[in-house]
């Protein structure tokens, strides 16, 4: 970040100064979230938590909440950003969610990411916390028949504190509006398609993490000005300590050891996918919404940018997209690793 | 069938007691007398709960509880107190078997007794000799006996890492009990009560036991050493299954382990995870009609854990991705598969890429790393595995282009290559065994000669292209050549170009019909005279070659010498 560059200080203690304002930071701002249903006391030490912010999703949540549910997350914690569509509602009958409600700015917010730090500060400690928002789909190696806390139980062993897991944008292989979108219904049996090996990766010295850009969204929406197409790299599961903070959405975090979750002689570890279905017939609605709110990062570059293309008609599927089977279709290809969890 | 086997079983616990207290009631009920060793440190509530919840069971025995430290002495001396009174408990035992609380049984325990019966005299204790083996963890073989290990390497990790290297430092080296050799391998045995007795009945076991407390992991060598001094046949294979990573950590098992663990025919598997509800549940199977004494082929499971330590050390070749990102040098193989780059060759042969794609196996691309677009064989918007084509996003992360092309594509992947290209790869390509380089240097000078160019942008473009072919020639002459670089100059080339072509054909697929004719060729008249005319405008042309043919078509030449 700029914004610690101008003190000529030693890179760690730049970084611990932008760790200690982030959190800070998040501390200071909770009042920003009002409390509609705190279920939190129900949650017991080793529960896997689920951290989720949320704008009008109403129609994604059952899904995603089964979703998580049959995966072993005990507890979602929501943050629902000035929702009108029933979202809230929905969720505060939810037994397993405790909500919280915030009418402020989401850019001002960081993107939400001030929020989630601090229900993360307060909630999280020493458990296994996903952060995910309700588009993402978390799949890794075996989690057709291992439950998510055999992954965290074997993460403790191995004695690792972050889980990788890079964002794979799906896609409908016809055009967007072709099939509608119904709630419940599983995303993927529409948006099945993916770009198998379009994905490009760049070191972030700095913060030590990998910066993947490439798939559906870098050749259809930003081949005008590719290197400016949207990250893919996320470390969403994070066994976490109060001195952690997420800088930038779930791309990375700080201390910058939780971002080395690569090898650098050759092995690889374990890692996951965060299937993306944000393509659905729900897309443009959302994207001429958050058009006139101007309330996402880079000053919406990425929804002006889809909203210019999909007006346009533009199909993201191509002759060699591939089309979504399981986690070992995604290992073959080097998009996730078993690394060595046999 | 000999004399029947009695079987005894020191469980060791220290967590997750609800799952031992399962194990335990499975060798109890299987006939086996059971003693249970629970680590000092596990908390007192949790033991009360075992035993109300064995209760039911008879003759179960709670060996004195020690404290219990991974690597330490006093997991060895568990054993021994437990030993003790088990065999104190019950004299008739034959056979002991030491197993973990996580250790679960695959077979009935019958089998397993049915197994011992067949050879009654043996101990089942993997034990091999400190000075052969290569598998131990951390580096350290001969030293873990030869040096003093005071300090926990888990608690003080930075203490033990100290004292090891002062002692390498100062050269010590501790002196071995005499009449013994170092031994190591699994900590999971079953010894017969004979051999069991006169280990713990040794009349030096003094000396033997201070010798060992400063060992380092002593569990997986006290009774794998003195089992050699004291037994008279060993089956230098462990009966429990459990395989260890490339950081010494048990592999655990799940669900889906099921099949290949019933395939195994292994007594013991070490060790579950709890959560895995059908695993326990399915194990051990329930006892055949007559017990099934047949060994264990534990070979097919052991393929798939050495299968992924090696994923997990090595990696898969040419495979960068979020979790594999390797640095330069330490790629364990740059890409994946074979593939080639020809340089000049479509300077020469302006059709030379549909020519070569009907004789060789493989995609033949145009210029892969053309400054105006990635041209891929049929030049598709959108190429092989959805790659785009657009040249920004291919120089962004070049490297990450051509190894993601190679790993998609299923035939050898060929592309053209020239001083115009981006050259960013050419040291990654020059030092990749994979990569097959065919150069014909100078080559760029054919499209200029027939530009139509004024000679001062000929000249401008000259230098340019010459600079950069310089530099990739040198690379290519280099000692960190890995690839199989073919270079000719121009003039050697035109001078044979068939013989040429056909070489480098054979290189890139031995069984490749020989060729009869050659594609379409630039006509090389004139390119005397432009290399005359650079030289005396001040550039030296360096690559084309000692002598050009002549500068008149073949035709006339032949006329004149008549």
């Amino acid at each position: 970040m700029m914004r610690f560059n101008r003190f000529r200080l030693p890179a760690r203690v730049r970084r611990r100064a932008e760790r200690q304002w982030l959190i800070g930071r998040a501390i200071q701002r909770r009042g920003a979230l009002r409390a509609v249903a705190d279920r939190t006391a129900a949650i017991r030490p080793a529960d896997i938590l689920a951290f989720v912010t949320q704008r009008n999703e109403r129609i994604r949540l059952p899904y995603f909440l089964d979703y998580y549910r049959d995966l072993g997350v005990r507890h979602f914690l929501f943050v629902d950003n000035a929702s009108d569509d029933g979202s809230t509602d929905y969720l505060r009958r939810q037994e397993d969610v405790s909500l919280w409600r915030a009418e402020a700015s989401y850019k001002r917010a960081r993107f939400g990411m001030d929020w989630i730090n601090w229900l993360l500060w307060r909630y999280g400690r020493d458990h296994w916390c996903l952060s995910v928002d309700p588009d993402e789909f978390l799949v890794y190696p075996h989690c057709d028949c291992r439950p998510l806390a055999a992954l965290t139980d074997w993460l403790d062993a191995s004695g690792r504190r972050s889980f990788p897991a890079m964002l794979l944008d799906m896609y409908p292989r016809g055009a967007l509006e072709d099939e509608t979108y119904r709630e419940g219904g599983n995303p993927f049996e529409i948006a099945g398609w993916f770009d198998p090996a379009n994905y490009s990766i760049a070191k972030n010295k700095y913060y030590g993490n990998l910066w993947i850009q490439g798939g559906p969204r870098s050749r259809a929406f930003f081949s005008y000005d590719p290197l400016a197409g949207p990250a893919l790299n996320k470390i969403p599961l994070v066994k976490w300590q109060r001195r952690y903070a997420y800088v930038s959405s779930t791309h990375m975090l700080l201390p910058r050891g939780l971002n080395l979750v690569y090898d650098e002689n050759g092995g690889e570890m374990a890692s996951g996918c965060l299937l993306h279905a944000k393509f659905l017939s729900t897309f443009s609605e959302k994207s001429a919404e958050e058009l006139d709110r101007r309330q996402h990062y880079a000053d919406s570059q990425e929804y002006r940018a889809y909203h210019a293309g999909l007006q346009g008609g533009t199909r993201l599927w191509c002759s060699e997209s591939r089309e979504y089977r399981d986690w070992r279709q995604l290992e073959d290809l080097g998009l996730i690793s078993r690394g060595n969890w046999a | 069938m000999t004399a029947p086997v009695r079987l005894g079983v020191i469980l060791l616990c220290h967590d997750r007691l609800d799952v031992a207290a399962r194990m335990a009631r499975i060798w109890a009920e299987g006939g086996a007398r059971v003693a249970i060793h629970v680590d000092a440190k596990t908390p007192g509530a949790e033991i009360a709960t075992l035993r109300t919840a064995l209760a039911d069971l008879e003759g179960i025995l709670y060996s004195r509880r020690r404290r219990c430290d991974w690597g330490r002495f006093n997991l060895v001396r568990a054993t021994q107190d437990a030993a003790e009174e088990l065999l104190a408990a019950c004299p008739d035992l034959t056979h002991v078997y030491l197993a973990s609380g996580a250790c679960l049984p695959l077979r009935p325990v019958a089998e397993l007794a049915a197994h011992l019966a067949a050879d009654p005299g043996r101990d089942h204790i993997e034990s091999v000799s400190a000075h052969d083996v290569g598998w131990t963890v951390g580096g350290l073989n001969d030293e873990r006996f030869t040096l003093y290990f005071p300090f926990d390497w888990r608690r003080q990790r930075g203490l033990f890492d100290r004292s090891v290297e002062w002692q390498r430092r100062l050269r010590v080296r501790r002196g071995m009990p005499r009449g013994i050799s170092p031994h190591l391998g699994s900590q999971w045995w079953c010894l017969t009560a004979a051999t069991l007795r006169a280990i713990l009945t040794d009349p030096r076991r003094v000396e033997f036991d201070r010798y060992f407390r400063l060992t380092w992991i002593p569990d997986e060598s006290y009774f794998q050493t003195l089992a050699r001094r004291h037994s008279v046949t060993i089956e230098s294979r462990s009966l429990t299954l459990a395989k260890f990573d490339h950081k010494g950590r048990p592999y655990q098992l799940y669900d889906d382990h099921i099949p290949m663990l019933e395939d195994s025919r292994c007594f013991v598997a070490r060790k579950a995870w709890p959560g895995a509800t059908k695993l326990l549940a399915h194990f051990p199977r329930p006892p055949a009609e007559l017990p099934d004494p047949a060994p264990p082929r534990p070979a097919r499971i052991e393929r798939l854990i050495n299968h992924t330590v090696r994923r997990r050390v090595l990696g898969r070749p040419g495979l960068y991705m979020q979790s594999r990102y390797p640095r330069k040098d330490a790629e364990n193989g740059k890409t994946s598969a074979p593939y080639a780059l020809f340089q000049g060759f479509s300077d020469i042969f302006p059709d030379f890429e549909t020519w070569l794609a009907e004789r060789v196996p493989g995609d033949v691309h145009g210029h892969l790393f053309g400054p105006e677009q990635v041209e891929f064989a049929g030049r598709p918007e959108i190429g092989p595995g959805a790659i785009s084509s657009n040249p920004l996003l291919r120089d962004h992360d070049a490297q990450g282009f051509l190894t993601a092309l190679i790993r998609i594509t299923g035939r050898m992947q060929i592309f053209q290559f020239s001083p115009r290209d981006n050259q960013v790869l050419n040291w990654f390509i020059a030092t990749d065994p994979n990569a097959h380089v065919f150069v014909i240097t100078g080559a760029w000078m054919l499209p200029l000669l027939h530009s139509g160019m004024p000679f001062d942008d000929i000249r401008r473009v000259s230098a340019q292209l010459q600079r950069a072919e310089l530099e990739h020639v040198e690379v290519l002459n280099s000692v960190w050549v890995k690839a199989r670089a073919q270079v000719y100059e121009l003039a050697d080339f035109l001078a044979r170009p068939e013989v040429l072509m056909g070489e480098v054909l054979r290189q890139l697929d031995p069984q490749v019909v020989p060729i009869t004719s050659l594609p379409d060729m630039r006509d090389p008249a004139g390119l005397a005279q432009l290399l005359r005319r650079l030289r005396n405008s001040g550039l030296q042309p360096r690559l084309i070659g000692a002598e050009l043919p002549p500068a008149d078509p073949p035709g006339t030449e032949r006329k004149a010498a008549e």
